[in-house]
């Protein structure tokens, strides 16, 4: 089997790559989502911790 | 109990993410090795030719879009009848990777359907079963957002998905009871699969590499679900104490 044998999938290559590359750019989308979802709220549960302390509480 | 301990959101947490590593690593490289199988230890198949490759994915896809539905289920009875905070937060961390892999299963099973029986879609029992399983996983989604009161929302969200349940057994069952378009299963439990060896365990290799991921997603996504909801419960406005000394042990940011 070559590279060209093997990206040309039978003449099939768009219902194959289609769905292989849909799970991948589904994966991709999810986990940028998830990443900026926990970067938010991490950044503002900081920000909250911080100005508590600058109010002078003492955690 | 011990049990009742693990189910408090300040002692899940650091556990969650100490379990993340556990389940990422083996989802990749189980993904990896599945593929390899998958796309290129497989052989061509006689009828179908390479087509036939989608499989690979849309079976586990549609497995873990029907699994991940039926979990959310049991966390929902959980969730109504222990009133434990938690369980409803595994809901919500779980939905929008149930709803990925129903996406997923309905658009390789258009993918696959065109060329194999000349059409992208069909109103087939268990196809639009199927779809009605997105639309639970999407309105579960949009009910709990738009209810504010967390235990409210919990509520209604936990008692949609189990109402919801009934729907996945008609979707297993659906190529039984109707003779419409989708083909019977190619695996089941009771009989010996109608496929060769090799593409039943790229088959499983990649299911269980979705689990894994699932797990580590879902892991991920409701530590951020608990510090949501944490955010702005404590005394003077700021996050509960628990999360502050969590904080304050990472890195030292918040202590610094």
């Amino acid at each position: 089997m070559n590279w060209g044998d093997f990206f040309s999938m039978g003449d099939r290559a768009f219902y194959v790559w289609g769905s292989f590359g849909a799970l991948a750019i589904a994966i991709a989308v999810e986990l940028v989502l998830l990443r900026l979802r926990a970067r938010r709220i991490n950044a503002e549960i900081k920000q909250e911790l911080m100005a508590y302390k600058l109010k002078g509480g003492t955690r | 109990m011990s049990l009742y301990k693990y189910a408090s959101p300040a002692t899940f947490y650091p556990l969650a993410g100490k379990m993340v590593p556990w389940f990422a690593v083996p989802a990749v490289i189980l993904g990896l090795l599945g593929l390899y199988l998958g796309l290129v230890v497989a052989p061509t198949d006689f009828q179908q030719g390479e087509v036939y490759r989608i499989i690979f994915i849309h079976v586990p896809a549609a497995w873990m879009a029907m699994f991940i539905y039926l979990v959310m289920a049991m966390y929902g009875v959980l969730a109504l009848s222990f009133n434990t905070r938690l369980s409803a937060m595994m809901m919500e961390a779980l939905a929008p990777t149930g709803a990925m892999f129903t996406v997923i299963a309905l658009w390789t099973g258009a993918l696959w359907g065109k060329p194999t029986w000349g059409t992208y879609w069909a109103w087939d029992a268990r196809m639009t079963s199927t779809l009605i399983l997105l639309f639970l996983y999407v309105g579960y989604l949009a009910l709990i957002n738009a209810i504010e009161d967390k235990k409210r929302s919990d509520k209604a969200g936990a008692l949609l998905v189990i109402v919801g349940s009934v729907n996945v057994p008609i979707i297993y069952f659906s190529v039984k009871w109707w003779n419409t378009l989708h083909q019977g299963s190619s695996v089941s439990v009771a009989a010996s699969p109608k496929m060769a060896a090799i593409m039943l365990w790229a088959m499983l290799v990649v299911a269980i590499a979705c689990w894994m991921y699932t797990i580590a997603v879902s892991l991920v996504r409701v530590r951020a679900i608990i510090l949501e909801r944490e955010h702005g419960r404590g005394q003077g406005g700021h996050a509960s104490a628990w999360v502050a000394d969590e904080f304050s042990a990472e890195k030292g940011v918040a202590g610094s």
